[in-house]
């Protein structure tokens, strides 16, 4: 690893102006679990690395029924599923979040981390589209908000522009009866990057369990995260049977543009996406119908 | 859940019969008596290799007060909290907290495999939770409690997992040991009464290359059944 020098800062005005000064020179230090790696490997040689883990807004977890949550984009996976809000009301990003690496790697890695390394199969970013997660931002500029579907625009490469920083997730409340799941395929147990990711979210009218929200994210089938605008709309308003999801099913699998790798072909990732996203539906509508959010 | 050691001064007590710098200040055992003598089990207890370190008696500074600081990209001087003592350590940022435990302080119990967060011989606990230490910044772990194995138990005084490993004959070379020893304590102290699928969850990051994992997995059972027979 080359030289560098660590910076601090213990506030968020601090961080901005340190990022600002550096420009393209530094990179924010979050967990280190994609960074250091990089850093060691030679693909990214910033001369400051600043941690920004001591910066009240970027490690805190609060949530409410009035507001929804706020995740701080530098909170480590481990206070995501040790928190009870957490694992009842987003059990899906949650899932998520336990998933990234072994229980080592999630005492350190965070969800703004995965998101920002701009991984295409990162795991925790299908489960924050299908929930309508919006990024907060701040930058030399000011601030601004993005949804994380637009968020990451090829492998590697997110709209963050040098001296930005990404401060925190807001998700909306949950709904009455709403949930979330995400499932991967991976052809071991733990410790794999993602062949296929869907993550998917569902709100419903028990009395008719017909759907009055539902979104859909797939990750490891293109250059990005995507979101599966038309296999979402196609299930609102729609009861939640068999042929809504084989639909569903259908319209995630059109928007999917897998490559062949040595972790899959294109064509099984393609069918596997069929698989998940039933899966994943049908999952999600069950925690949402025993749900009683409020 | 907890992530803390069940004994609060569990690490102090450790670290006080075991410092050095308390007697003659030279290693206790040499590695060759120790291999000669207690063969596997002072493999498991970790301890090969300790070399004498004074631990400082100053209080911790507070590494977070004051305005932000910059240090690097030359050597930086700062303090560790390992094993219920206070270490100085002059380091450069870019070194990682394995490379100090193992290089500075001569704490060679983590062991340095695939230095990528792959294989989990460098485990150690922050604050009481499992962590790689290849995979982060000595720097960035001040503020922290750090236990590494020599700090979980010792030879006279052996953690119920290390007797196990022993009674279960869990290892073979013995590499793995240390980081899967690390692991599967801070697996019991947050669910001391796992079932073997949450013992092979809490392993996950652990790769054994001589295949242990069977006994591995008993060891672990029968530790977690001993610790609650004495609690
Ligand atoms: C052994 C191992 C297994 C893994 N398994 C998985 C897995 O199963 N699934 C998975 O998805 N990933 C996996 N990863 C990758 C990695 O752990 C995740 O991507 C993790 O979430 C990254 O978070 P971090 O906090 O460690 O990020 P860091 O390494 O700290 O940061 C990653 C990148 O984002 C930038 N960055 C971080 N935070 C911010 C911010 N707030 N604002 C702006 N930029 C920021 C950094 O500068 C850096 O470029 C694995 C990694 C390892 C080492
Ligand atoms: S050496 Fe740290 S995980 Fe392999
Ligand atoms: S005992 Fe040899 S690597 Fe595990």
């Amino acid at each position: 690893m080359h030289a560098i020098n660590y910076e601090a800062p213990k506030s968020l005005d601090e961080a901005v102006k340190l990022l600002a000064a550096h420009g393209e020179k530094a990179r924010p230090l979050s967990g280190g679990t994609d960074l250091l790696i990089q850093l060691r490997a030679g693909t990214r040689r910033p001369e400051f690395v600043v941690d920004i883990k001591q910066i009240p807004e970027l490690t805190r977890i609060s949530f409410s029924l009035q507001h929804g949550l706020r995740l701080g984009a530098a909170a480590p996976c481990i206070s995501i599923h040790e928190n009870s809000d957490m694992r009842k009301y987003y059990p899906g990003l949650t899932e998520a979040a336990h998933l990234i690496g072994s229980l080592q790697i999630q005492s350190r890695a965070t969800v703004g981390g995965n998101l920002c390394n701009g991984s295409p199969a990162a795991d925790t970013t299908p489960a924050l589209i299908a929930l309508g997660a919006q990024a907060r931002v701040i930058g030399p500029k000011g601030e601004r908000t993005v949804p994380v579907d637009g968020f990451c625009l090829a492998p590697g490469r997110t709209v963050l522009q040098p001296g930005e920083l990404l401060v925190e997730f807001h998700i909306p409340a949950p709904e009455r009866h709403s949930s979330d799941a995400y499932l991967r395929f991976i052809p071991r147990n733990e410790m794999d990057i993602a062949v296929v990711g869907v993550g998917a979210a569902l709100s419903l009218d028990v009395s008719d369990d017909r759907v009055v929200e539902a979104r859909i994210g797939l990750g490891a089938v293109g250059p990005t995260p995507i979101f599966a605008a038309e296999a979402s709309k196609s299930l609102i308003g729609k009861t939640l049977d068999a042929a809504a999801i084989e639909n569903a099913a259908r319209l995630a699998i059109a928007v999917a543009t897998p490559i062949d790798d040595m972790r899959g072909t294109a064509e099984f990732r393609r069918h596997v996406v069929g698989v998940l996203t039933r899966r994943t539906l049908a999952k999600a509508a069950e925690r949402a119908r025993e749900a009683n959010q409020r | 859940m907890s992530r803390r050691p069940r004994d609060p001064h569990h690490n102090e007590k450790i670290a006080a019969e075991f410092d050095p710098a308390a007697d003659d200040g030279g290693p206790k055992l040499s590695r060759r008596s120790f291999l000669k003598g207690a063969g596997a089990a002072a493999a498991v207890a970790g301890l090969l290799g300790v070399q004498p370190a004074a631990a400082d008696d100053a209080a911790p500074e507070p590494p977070l007060a004051g305005a932000a600081e910059r240090l690097g990209p030359g050597p930086a001087t700062f303090k560790l909290r390992i094993n219920g003592a206070t270490r100085t350590v002059t380091a450069e940022p870019r070194v990682t907290l394995l490379g100090v435990l193992r290089d500075h302080l001569g704490l060679t119990g983590a062991k340095l495999v695939c230095d990528r967060g792959a294989c989990g011989a460098c485990t150690v606990h922050l604050d009481g939770a499992p962590v790689t230490s290849c995979m982060m910044l000595a720097i960035d772990a001040r503020g922290h409690e750090i236990t590494t194995i020599e700090g979980l138990g010792a030879p006279d005084r052996m953690h119920a997992l290390q007797d196990a490993f022993v009674a279960k004959d869990a290892l073979q070379c013995g590499f793995c040991t240390p980081g899967m020893t690390m692991a599967l304590s801070a697996a019991l102290e947050a669910n001391p009464n796992p079932s073997p699928a949450e013992i092979k969850h809490a392993i996950a990051g652990n790769i054994c290359r001589c295949g242990t994992y069977p006994h591995v997995i008993e060891a672990a059972l029968a530790a977690a059944q001993a610790a609650r027979g004495q609690a």
